[in-house]
């Protein structure tokens, strides 16, 4: 799994750009996160993606090369915290409830939503912990669940921002 | 100033620079056509939307600057699409302009909408859906710096019809193209350039690997330097003829699938492959698992997603050809070369000297005969535009190329159809320019149609059809591979000398050898087009071949027929 960080222009169209040059290149995405940053501008993307380093290597290449995509990198091998949310809903009734309740409280997740028949679970951390806790859970009955998918930042000094300077490509030859 | 976007595009157009536009009108792009028809510029009425992306390529391609093709929605739009991708995949500077249905009705399937930025986005470098009139401008702009910046490719602006009629203010200075900030990559790695300075000063089998983005970066000047200095030969990729004179001694001549055996060969002995402005595309490597497995690698490339992409490199600079190979320059030793190329000039052999044209006539009339005679009578001179198949490596093998730019072929996409059009955009682009189309009987039918462009405009380009009434490139394929089972290349044409004098094109028939050069002098001496249907031996093929997926030295040679190699001097 290669995990690659890009910071893209925030209009419409970027996201299938991005998702086309995955297929074209015959690379499986595993998870596509895509939100606003500070600048209303910009968006950025976690892409996590099934395939080796030179798989990754020319996802990141070819996507620097799209217009919109302001910068492409690729933090598998760094120092990397990762999060992905997950809101699962899981059968409860009376009886199994606080036993559930304890459950969810070992994998640090909250319960956000009680209902007579059922319960939903808002968890977040690694993608190992949140399938930790659904194995858990199946037993019980899981009836939805919903996940955000991963989003990665690099740690300490190691800080990934956007370009701000419009450097422009220099053109060789006269227009016409 | 209040002008309409039709306008404003035809404005901005003009002051980029623009003076031919190939297009074909239609409902959506009509506005434009109004505006057109005020203007300055000079619209070339094609017969098919697909030859007028190939004429742009091809003014693009003679010239360096960006070529324009313009057409309607929907079908206009999508036939486009061929020549499109044919631009891309040689990184050819193309600025398309459709129509599309006014914005209230886009994703209404209206009559003829398309999502026509949708269906090219993976073979444009950038597109673009502009659905009002005030952005018009800074977004053609934006398209000519994109297409033709860095390494270049086609660019499509989608203009809604409502767009080109609102108004909107004018303001040159205003609209400037205002494209992402995008993060400037080191370009000069001191250390990948220090072991690529190494490897070059040591190598003892070295071999460069010369491409089009030798053409593309205007590096020809620095980069005969760079092989004078080094004493290093060159290989070219077909994209890459003309990047260095054909006739120097250190010019090996096309490598890859129909390059010569020694071109090759010395690629597989090798120690050190220098590939500048090339992609190792599978054309030219062979199988990637037995290629050049003694050599070290250094590659010198624009596009940093080429690199590692086919062949891993040993040293990888990323940059523009002409400014990494000048600051290579100061580093690099002459060294002598001596015992490796007469290595080369002993595989060779005696090839290189004998020449096809003091080979007695044996009746029977061959391509590249007709290619030789070509290159002799228009002394190298002429800017050659070939379609693909047999035809065109014959052109690559028996013309020979002193120039960037005289080659204007279809490379990475093999897109058949491709000369004719081509050679009238090349033709807008070089008026001056004697220009040929090399195109076989397959490809001709193709595109035919634009006989009757080069008429409507009065324009003088020659016409040399080597028709062997099969798609000779196929059934080499079948011949070597399939048994001889011809199956659906043997083709009827029609009388090709009679459909240019329909046309009212002189036409003529060739069936033998002596008739190759007065013919071919006759076409020269014609101030208008001509059309020279060359009957050529039926089945012969191209050598000497690298079957797909072989490796390079495993070449299908000559057999002992009369063609051999030619010497590159007149």
């Amino acid at each position: 799994m290669q995990t690659i960080v890009a910071y893209v222009e925030n209009k419409p169209g970027v996201l299938n750009r991005v998702a086309s040059l995955a297929r074209r290149l015959a690379i499986n995405i595993d998870s596509l996160t895509v939100g606003p940053t500070e600048n209303e501008e910009i968006a950025r993307m976690t892409i996590c993606a099934h395939t080796d380093e030179r798989g990754a290597l020319r996802l990141e290449a070819s996507l620097e090369k799209l217009v919109d995509v302001l910068l492409a990198e690729n933090i598998s091998d760094r120092s990397v915290l990762e999060r992905d949310l997950a809101l699962i809903k899981v059968a409860a009734d009376q009886q199994n409830r606080p036993h559930l309740m304890e459950l969810i409280k070992v994998f640090r997740g909250r319960v956000v939503d009680v209902a007579p028949e059922s319960l939903i679970v808002e968890v977040s951390g690694t993608v190992d912990k949140i399938d930790g806790l659904l194995e858990v859970l199946r037993p019980y009955g899981v009836l939805e669940m919903t996940r955000t998918g991963r989003i990665a930042m690099t740690r300490g000094n190691d800080i990934l921002r956007p370009p701000v300077e419009a450097t422009g490509p220099v053109i060789k030859s006269p227009a016409a | 100033m209040k002008l309409t976007g039709a306008e404003i595009l035809c404005e901005t157009l003009t002051r980029l620079g623009v003076r031919h536009i190939f297009g074909y009108p239609g409902g959506a792009i009509l506005p434009v056509y109004d505006a057109l028809g005020k203007s300055k510029l000079h619209h070339i009425l094609v017969r098919h939307e697909q030859g007028a992306t190939h004429m742009a390529d091809g003014y693009a391609r003679a010239t360096g600057g960006v070529g324009v093709a313009m057409a309607t929605s929907g079908p206009g739009a999508t036939n486009m699409v061929t020549g499109i991708a044919t631009a891309m995949l040689d990184s050819s500077p193309v600025v398309c302009i459709t129509g599309q249905v006014s914005s209230k009705f886009l994703g209404s399937d209206a009559f003829q909408e398309v999502d026509i930025t949708g269906i090219t986005m993976p073979i444009t470098k950038h597109n673009v859906v502009v659905s009002r009139a005030e952005d018009i401008a800074r977004t053609v702009r934006e398209a000519f710096l994109i297409a033709n910046s860095g390494r270049p490719g086609p660019v499509l602006v989608d203009i809604t019809k409502d767009a080109q009629q609102a108004t909107a203010d004018f303001d040159w200075d205003a609209c400037a193209p205002k494209l992402p900030p995008k993060r400037v990559r080191k370009i000069h790695d001191q250390v990948e350039f220090d072991r690529a300075v190494e490897l070059l000063n040591s190598a003892k089998r070295p071999v460069i690997l010369a491409g089009r983005g030798i053409i593309l970066s205007g590096a020809i000047q620095v980069f005969g330097k760079f092989v004078h200095t080094s004493n290093i030969p060159v290989a070219m990729t077909l994209l890459g003829i003309g990047c260095f004179p054909a006739q120097d001694p250190m010019n090996l001549g096309m490598m890859g699938m129909h390059g010569e055996a020694w071109v090759n060969t010395a690629i597989q002995e090798a120690d050190l492959l220098i590939a500048v402005g090339m992609r190792f595309d599978d054309r030219v490597t062979g199988d990637l698992r037995t290629y050049a497995r003694n050599a070290r690698k250094i590659h010198i490339e624009v596009d940093r997603a080429e690199i590692n992409k086919n062949v891993k490199v040993d040293a990888a600079i990323i940059g523009d050809a002409g400014e990494t190979l000048a600051n290579l320059m100061p580093h690099i030793h002459t060294r002598d070369h001596g015992t490796w190329l007469s290595h080369i000039k002993e595989l060779k052999g005696d090839s290189a000297v004998r020449d096809i044209q003091s080979l007695p006539d044996s009746g029977h009339l061959y391509a590249a005969h007709v290619i030789n005679d070509l290159w002799k009578t228009t002394k190298g001179n002429a800017i050659v535009v070939t379609d693909v198949g047999q035809h065109q490596m014959w052109e690559a093998q028996y013309y020979h190329h002193n120039e960037p730019r005289t080659l204007i072929t279809s490379g990475g996409l093999g897109t058949m159809g491709f000369a004719l059009p081509a050679a009238i955009g090349a033709k807008f682009a070089k008026p001056d320019a004697e220009v040929w189309v090399v195109v076989g009987d397959g490809g001709f039918q193709m595109t035919s149609c634009e006989l009757a462009t080069i008429v409507q405009e009065k324009i003088n380009i020659n016409i040399a059809i080597i028709n062997n009434g099969y798609l000779g490139m196929v059934r080499q394929w079948q011949e070597f591979f399939y048994d001889k089972r011809y199956v659906a290349t043997p083709l009827v044409a029609p009388d090709f000398a009679a459909l240019a004098i329909a046309h009212g094109i002189r036409g003529e028939r060739v069936t033998t050898r002596k008739e190759v050069v007065p013919a071919i002098e006759s076409a020269r001496q014609s101030d208008q087009a001509v059309l020279l249907d060359f009957r050529v031996e039926q089945e012969d093929s191209v050598y000497p071949m690298v079957p797909a997926g072989a490796s390079l030295h495993e070449m299908i040679r000559r057999p002992n027929n009369p063609l051999v190699e030619t010497s590159t001097e007149p």
